[in-house]
Formats: structure tokens, sequence, C-alpha cells
């Protein structure tokens, strides 16, 4: 446990990227099996323990600290498991087990059994231990360390390369001995089974439209409607069938009406959308379906799902993730006119001559049909886990933009636990300003210091760890699209609203009023 | 009329302790600038706060100077006024007041580890401790900091290429950190940058053992490869910093102990090496006076205050201006 706590701590304090893949080079050395395996499914975040709430380990500490200080130093701090570390006031000689003893611990106790292991381990660590124990226990790790990451430092340790990892990843389990073995030389790369497996996907970029289009020609490349679903993988077999969300979580279970419609053995990529006869509905309609572990038979005939499709990793059991996009595509097309279905459909190739014929597109197409955007592909790009530079881009509609009064600000997590990063923000009804969405990114470190100056030096109340503000201050919010909410007292909703521009310089009077956002509702 | 005001003006004396702006008289705990102010007419203090004083503010920053040793009662009517050392810095002091049947100590900042370059702190019982609480919250405890040295000098062993900066206060700390590593068995010379050496010689003429440092500026590029530099936190940035090949960043105070500021400070190596006193520190010498009635200063006043009444004694917060939060000296 020693190591591993030495190694969060080094992950978190390191902002530079390759000092972080260094100090993880270094761990996989250094930590014996099964500990660094069970490290490693802890930094990709496939190990999550879950059945410890920071809830219990307030309740914990409140056992032993007075309450009105915990809360002072919470404040102050702004990070409870932090808080809790360096608060802890009891010490025992116990020796700490290894990270593998503690997981299977956690793991495996009775959960009336937990508060009292947790607070053992706690006093047998010092801070910087019990802080690591704590991020483990409640599966909230936030040092900074991405899965794509993590896979990188392994790579860079085994001497390989990391995409022979991104294929087989998904179909191997901790604490990954056999791969260990392999990156030491020791043994051969795990093999996989395809149909059980999630397979990462291929992501895309945005594209930079003052840069990129100049050294892109549009001959190479593929383009197509840019769908407002969710990315999905369908694995089809003779034996099971099942859909992946685009984190490899397998959402089958709340769409028996595609899956009793599919058939064949593929592994297909493309995006799952609500809608009738391929008649594609709001994004609302699909969020209605996401996120259930049942569905009624309401829901099914209310909202009915399909999937659109626009790519083939393995066609029957062949690997045809290194053919290029418009052989694959074919594969694509030839297998759904032998797998028809009333809910698979592909997704069109838009015909365009030049960039500014698609730009023209692009723009028809938001504004009549209400696309979200374009997805340029290369037509010679093979299918490579990850967001490879260059051969897939996004191309979004132009956001739409409100300009929106300061209304809540709550300090934000991480590195920002002590800034006040998090806004909500409202626009005029009657007279008031009601609340429409929240926004933690768009401004750079010079303002979120500005900001959160601002907000303390403007605070008319306290809630924990939300301020109310004086309602003063203007932002200029980007958002992707709005949709009718029950949830919001204004009874609109934004996607991914982001501030686009502080306007320290607009009076808030000059703020937008709710009719106007509502008229930009899809 | 009472002996004290909560802003530390003593008016049977007409004097002030520690005054953020220039007084008549002033009565001066230590030399941090935050308490040591140039200006004033008159200034008490003891010989090494006022050597400290001159040494940053010139031999003019007061009219009249009056050199008080530690344990030296002086009468002015009938107040009594004795200094006591705070253990904070070279010549840091609490200062006792005696009037009639009530004694009072204003401890300006204190510490009470181990430290080699000042004098050992003397609880002084009284009726009213007037206390700092730059780290009054119980998150505070202050490892030993042999254990932080060990670190630096771990690394500096691991990274034999690289220099290491360490940013520290440029009095006091800078010399405490230096004693540390000389107490650890480091010494090679060390390095220090341009505002930090008056401060470090002056402790050396006071005959504090600090083994050879020099200068770390206007030297060859290669020159500070592999050693151990010491600057304060603002030259971290400083182009000066550059002369160093990546640099591992350290950095000496209380304030490493938060992971989170620690990240916001870009410091890759945190040592917790405070000059002042953590929460168990200030607990128990809030016990030690046997004082009734605490005054909290400085800092994170509340958690002390709330401390303060779940012991039945008396606290109250004083919210000083002038006074340094977060970012000063440490
Ligand atoms: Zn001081």
């Amino acid at each position: 446990m020693k190591l591993f706590a030495t190694l969060l701590e080094s992950l978190l304090l390191t902002p530079a990227r390759n000092a972080k893949i260094g100090h993880m080079v270094q761990y996989f050395r250094e930590a014996p099996d099964p500990d660094r395996g069970y490290a490693l499914a802890v930094l990709t975040g496939n190990l999550s323990l879950t059945n410890v709430k920071s809830s219990h380990l307030r309740d914990l500490v409140l056992q032993k600290i007075d309450p009105e200080l915990f809360a002072l130093s919470y404040d102050y701090v702004g990070d409870l498991a932090e808080t809790i570390a360096l608060i802890w006031p009891d010490t025992t000689d116990d020796i700490l087990p290894t990270l593998s003893e503690l997981v299977l611990d956690l793991e495996t106790r009775k959960k009336s059994e937990l508060p009292g292991r947790i607070a053992g381990y706690l006093s047998a660590g010092n801070a910087t231990e019990r802080w690591a124990i704590m991020k483990l226990a409640t599966g909230n790790l936030r040092v900074g360390v991405s899965a794509r990451l993590a896979k990188t430092a392994l790579a860079e340790f085994g001497q390989k390369d990391v995409q022979d990892i991104e294929k087989i990843w998904h179909g191997i389990e901790y604490p990954y001995a056999d791969l260990f073995a392999w990156l030491e030389n020791r043994g051969t790369l795990p093999e996989i089974h395809r149909h059980r497996v999630f397979h990462p996907m291929m992501l895309s970029n945005p594209i930079d439209e003052k840069k990129d289009f100049e050294n892109l020609k549009p001959s190479d490349y593929q383009a197509e409607w840019k769908w407002d679903g969710i990315r999905v993988q369908l694995v089809l077999s003779d034996h099971e069938k099942r859909i992946f969300s685009r984190t490899g979580d397998d959402i089958a279970a709340a769409f028996p009406d595609i899956l009793d419609h599919v058939g064949g053995s593929a592994v297909l990529d493309g995006e799952l959308l609500a809608g009738r006869n391929f008649q594609v509905q709001p994004f609302n309609d699909l969020q209605q379906r996401l996120n259930r572990k049942t569905v009624t038979s309401q829901m099914l005939a209310d909202y009915p799902a399909f999937i659109r499709l626009y790519d083939i990793l393995f066609d029957d059991e062949e690997d045809v993730r290194d053919l290029p996009l418009n052989e694959r595509r074919l594969r694509l097309a030839s297998w759904v006119a032998r797998n028809p279905s009333p809910r698979l459909d592909l997704s069109p190739i838009l015909d365009y001559a030049d960039w500014n014929h698609l730009m023209t597109l692009r723009v028809q197409g938001a504004e009549e049909q209400g696309h979200e955007g374009i997805m340029l592909k290369r037509y010679d790009s093979p299918y490579i886990a990850g967001r490879p530079k260059g051969p897939w881009f996004k191309w979004k509609r132009d956001p739409r933009l409100i300009d929106a009064v300061l209304m809540y600000a709550q300090r934000g997590h991480g590195k920002r636990s002590s800034f006040y990063s998090d806004y909500t923000f409202g626009v005029w009804k009657d007279g008031e300003i009601v609340p429409v969405g929240k926004a933690y990114s768009g401004f750079t470190d010079e303002e979120l210091l500005k900001l959160d100056k601002w907000v303390r030096a403007h605070t008319t109340n306290r809630f924990g760890p939300v301020r109310e503000v004086e309602r003063k201050l203007v932002f200029e919010v980007a958002f992707d699209s709005a949709h009718h909410s029950a949830r919001h007292k204004s009874g609109v909703a934004l996607r991914f609203p982001r501030i686009n521009r502080i306007r320290w310089d607009k009076p808030p009077e000059e703020a937008d009023t709710l009719s106007n956002v509502e008229r930009l509702i899809a | 009329m009472p002996l004290l005001r909560h802003d530390l003006y003593i008016e049977p004396l007409d004097a002030y302790i520690d005054p953020p702006f220039p007084v008549d008289r002033a009565i001066i705990t230590h030399a941090h600038a935050d308490h040591a102010r140039p200006g004033h007419k008159n200034v008490l203090a003891t010989p090494d706060t006022i050597g400290l004083m001159k040494t940053r503010y010139g031999p003019h920053a007061a009219q009249n100077w009056q050199e008080l040793v530690y344990e030296t009662s002086l009468s002015l009517g009938d107040v009594t006024l004795t200094l006591y050392p705070a253990g904070h810095i070279l010549g840091s002091a609490q200062i006792l007041l005696e009037h009639k049947s009530c004694r009072a100590v204003v401890s300006g900042d204190y510490k009470r580890r181990n430290d080699h370059t000042v004098h050992a702190f003397t609880p002084v019982t009284c009726d009213i401790f007037v206390t700092e609480a730059t780290f009054g919250l119980p998150v505070f405890r202050h490892p030993d900091p042999m254990q932080e040295i060990a670190k630096l000098l771990e690394s500096h062993r691991n990274f034999p290429d690289r220099s290491h900066l360490v940013a520290a206060y440029g009095l006091g700390k800078t010399q405490r950190v230096i004693s540390l590593l000389r107490l650890a068995g480091y010494d090679a010379p060390i390095y220090l940058h341009g505002s930090c050496w008056n401060c470090t010689e002056y402790y050396q003429n006071a005959g504090v053992k600090l083994g050879v440092v020099r200068k770390a500026t206007g030297l060859a590029k290669d020159e500070l490869k592999g050693q151990i530099v010491i600057a304060p936190p603002s030259a971290l940035k400083e182009p000066w910093s550059r002369r160093m090949n990546e640099p591992v960043l350290a950095m000496a105070s209380g304030w490493m102990t938060v992971k989170q500021r620690v990240r916001q400070r870009g410091i890759e190596l945190p040592l917790v090496i405070s000059d002042h006193a953590d929460w168990d520190e200030l607990t128990h010498t809030i016990r030690d006076t046997q004082a009734n009635d605490i005054w909290v200063t400085h800092g994170r006043e509340d958690g002390l205050v709330h401390w303060c009444a779940t012991q039945g004694l008396k606290g109250a917060p004083l919210h000083l201006q002038g006074r340094e939060d977060e970012e000063g000296e440490d």
C-alpha cells in the first residue's frame, strides 16, 4: 500500500504528462504481482470500489472529531478524503496490508463490518496512505490519469505497442498476470474471444476550421451527418447479443426492442437513436430510455429505439479493423443486406463537391433538420482504438449563444477544489433570474482566478460548498442544444453548456430572457 | 482603563504591539515584515529583532531603538514588560505585560519544535493570552522536520544531475532549512538567492552555525547542477531560476500539508517545515498558559475560538489589519 500511496501522490503533484508516465513506469518496475495489476485496474478505472461512500467516511471521522472543527477544516481543504486523512487523530502500530489484500478485504466484507475495517486501516497509515486508502475505497481517484495514459505507461514499461494492449484490453481481467508476463517477455500476448468483449472505439477530433481544411483534400474524406444519439457498439453472435456504450458498459438490458429484432454475427459501430421507422426523434426521447436497468412496455411503445450503423469491426469472425474505411463500408452494407432488420439502418454518405459545398450542407442540415454537424472520415483509415489525430474529424454546427447571469458558484474538484469553479447561471423571467444551467469550463486559469475572487467578493449567502452571489455578472454561454425539462425550475435544459466569454462589461439587465432561450429549443 | 485593546494598543503605555502603520511607540515581537514595519518613532524589541530590522530596512527605519533582552523586566509606570523567547525566528519574543493583578501575554508568531537557530519557546502563565492561529485547524499537524529534510536528501540522491530549488521565506525559514540540512549531515555548500543573503549573514554573525553558504547569482550555467539552492517563493518563477536545468521544485512551508495547495503552487517536492505552531502546539500552549481569555489573531481564528469554547475558555477573534495570509511568511 505504501508504494501505491506514493504513486498516487506523485501523480497528483506532477502536472506533466511524461513525468506522470515516468512515475507509473517506475511503479510497474518496483511493485510485485498481483499488486501492480490491481493498481493498473484502479488507474484505468476497471476496478472501482463502491461499497464505501464518502458519507460513511464522514460519519467515521465525526465520531472522533468535533463537527464544527471538521466543517471548518473541510471548507479550508476542499477535498473530503484529504481533510479526513489530515485530521484523523488515531495511530496504531499495525502494519498496512498490501494493495491487493486491501482491495480483496474491502470487496468481500459485510457492509456492517466496513466502517471498523476502514477505521483500522486509517489508523495504521500516515496521512498520505490514509488519503490513498480513502481515494481507493470510495472509487474516486482524480489524480489526473486517464486509462489511456496508464496504458501508455504500461506500453513504455514493456517496450510494446500500446495498440496491442488496446486491442485485447477489454477481454482481459485484473490482476493481469498474463499481460505483465508478456510485457516482461515471459509470455505471449493474451488472446481474447471477440464475442464477449467490448472493443475500444475509434473517436474523432474536432476540426479547426481555420487550420485543418487547408491541409485536407475533399476526395480523401467520406462525410456523414453527426447523429444526435449515443455511440454504441453492437456485438452479435449465435450465442449472445450485446450493446455497449462508448465506455464499454453493457446497456443491452434497456433495449430488448432492438435485440429482439437483430441477428447475425458481427461487431458493429453505430448511433443509438430514438424513433420509429428510422425517423429520428429528439435526444430528449432517447433520454427516457437511458440509464435504466429495465424498461416497461409503455416506454418501448412510446420511445422506440434503433441503431444507425456506420462501421464494422468484425464481419462474422473476421477482424476487419485493419481494412480501409471504404472497404469496411462495403462489408457493412453487404452485412446489413444479408441481415435485414427493422431496427438497423445505414448512416448515409453525403455527396459533396468541396469544403464550401459541405459547409452549406452543414448549415442547411442544422437549420432544417436539426443535425448536430458533420463527420469526416478518411477513406483509407483503418479502425484504430482511441482518438488518433488526422483520420476522423467532427465538424459541429455552430453553438447557440445566450447571455446569462451568474447565480451560484460551487467549489470545483481536484485541482480546483479551492476555487469556486462550477457556475450556475440563469436568465430573466418576469423580473427574476431563473436558473437554466451549469457550466464548469470555457475559461482560462487566469479567468478562473478572477472569477473566484469575484465570487468571494459578491457572496450574499452560503450553503456548504455553494455560494449565492449578487446577480451582477454576465456570461456568454455557448451550448449545443436546448430542451424542455421538468427538472429545472425554468422548464428548460441546455446540452453541453460552457462559458464562451465572461462579459465583465455587460449590465445584467441586458441578459437574455427565458422566452429567448425557449425559441432555441429544437 | 483596560491594559490591552483588541488592536493590541497598550493604553497605559500609549504604545502598540506590531502596529501595521507608523506610530510613536511600537513594541515589536519579531522582524517579519507583517509584524515589523519601518517608520515608527520609537521601537522596543530584542537586540536580534532590532538587528534584523536594521538589516532589512536600514539603521534609520526608526528614530530610537530600545533593546530589551529576554527575561529581563522593564518597569514603565505601573506596567512591567518582559520579553520571552517565542521560538519562531531569531530574536522573536512573546511580550508579557503586568499591570496591577493582570498578566497579558502577546505571543507574536511562535512554535515549539526543536530549532537550532532560535531560543526555545518559554511558556508563560497569564490571564489573557493573545495567540496566533496561522495553522489553527486540526488538519495541520506538522511532521518531524528531520523526516522532511530526509525527503529532500533522498530526492537529491535520486536525481544527482538536477538542482534542487527549495522555496523558503528569506528570514527564518531559509536559515532553519540550512540548519536542518547540516544536522542531517549534508555538508556541501548551499546556494542562496540574493534576497536570502543578508539575513543569513546576520544569523551567522549572531553565532548560528550554518556551514558554507554561497550566492547563487552570477554563476556559470552548470555550477548549480546537483546543488541545493534556496530562494524565496516569489523567485521560483523568475528568469533567474532558468539558469538551472529542470530543477526539482521543493518548498519548505506548513502550507505544504495540503496536497491541493501544493498542486496549485506547482511544487513537486513538498516539505512540511513550519516556523509556526501546528494545531497540537497551539492547543497545548493555550493550556500551558492557564489563561482564561484567549485572543486569536492571524489566520484560521474560527477553529481555535471554537475549540476554546469547548474547553470552557473565553475565545475572541481579533481581526488585525495588515497581517498576511496564506502566501506570506510561514
Ligand atoms: Zn512571523
